[in-house]
């Protein structure tokens, strides 16, 4: 099995609160991180796309193509964004770190087919660190590629390390 | 269990396939076309996994790792130009996946024991770029 890993870096600022606690029980759930004017973090997100290295080219995909990507459905929506205000999927799921990992998956599937049209290779990992002691992982399983992309949830599972 | 040891070496490479147009080369592999080559400080990551042996309470020796890490990659790799030094990229473009693909070959039955076995290479070409290899797909 091999993977080929990029790592992106992006700011954004975000606030963790849900409009279905009261405030108290928000501050209780969420603490310093339910500051009502947000906080920020230099989020460092690796993208992992499994596949065979092409016999000619030694590559699994172009890396041009898979920035090509990132950039235009990830990174030019996010950074130096306020999440919950900028980011569409935000105006009512909670930007943790573990949906943000969700919602970057749910978006680089969504385009993946164009952008690599030359390729069987399928993002299986996406990892994110919020901070240098967080780190989040959404590894997406072999049968969820042909899945809908809503159903796929259930077919990925979210380590923290915490 | 797993346990992981870290290698590092630095060497000039170029990505380009001859048979390609200077064109085509470009828009495969961007900058790393160029070429008269560049170079990168890859840092390996060699994983093994294995029960501790019931005497000593070693996977393996990590003396021993480190001079297989040495004499299998580092001495013919580090501060070569992989294309002309380092076979097989007089002929294979050495891009990071077939390096990593090389580097398992290389090490597979070297670390390969009663006990353990070699589960992964990690090799970043750079702090933003690596690829991972594992299990027999190395082949």
């Amino acid at each position: 099995m091999t993977s080929l890993i990029r790592r992106y870096r992006f700011c954004a600022s975000h606030r963790l609160h849900s409009e279905s606690l009261s405030e108290a029980e928000n501050h209780r759930v969420f603490g310093k991180c339910n500051n009502p004017y947000g906080h920020g973090h230099d989020y460092v997100l690796d993208v992992s796309v499994e596949g065979e290295l092409n016999a000619t080219t030694g590559l699994i995909v172009r890396l041009s193509d898979l920035d090509r990507l990132v950039k235009t459905e990830v990174l030019a929506a996010f950074a130096y964004r306020n999440l919950n205000q900028d980011v569409a999927e935000f105006t009512e799921l909670v930007p943790t770190t573990e949906n943000v990992a969700l919602v970057i998956a749910a978006r680089l599937r969504q385009c993946w087919a164009e952008h690599f049209p030359y390729s069987s290779a399928r993002l299986s990992r996406i990892s994110m660190q919020e901070t240098e002691r967080n780190s989040f992982e959404v590894v997406i399983s072999n049968t969820a590629q042909t899945a809908p992309i809503a159903a796929q949830k259930l077919n990925e599972s979210v380590t923290v390390n915490a | 269990m797993f346990i992981t040891r870290k290698a590092e070496f630095s060497a000039s490479h170029v990505c380009r396939v001859d048979s390609l147009s200077e064109q085509e080369n470009f828009e495969i592999y961007g900058e790393e076309a160029h070429a008269a080559g560049h170079g990168h400080n890859y840092v390996l990551e060699v994983t093994l996994e294995g029960d501790p042996d019931p005497v000593t309470g070693m996977v393996m020796d990590l003396k021993v790792l480190k001079e297989v890490l040495e004499r299998e990659i580092i001495q013919p790799m580090d501060h070569r130009f992989l294309n002309f030094e380092v076979p097989p990229f007089d002929k294979v473009v050495p891009t990071t996946g077939n390096l990593a693909h090389e580097i398992w070959r290389r090490l597979e039955a070297e670390l390969c024991g009663p006990h353990f076995r070699l589960s992964k290479i990690r090799l970043f070409e750079g702090p933003d770029l690596y690829v991972d290899v594992t299990g027999k797909a190395a082949a």
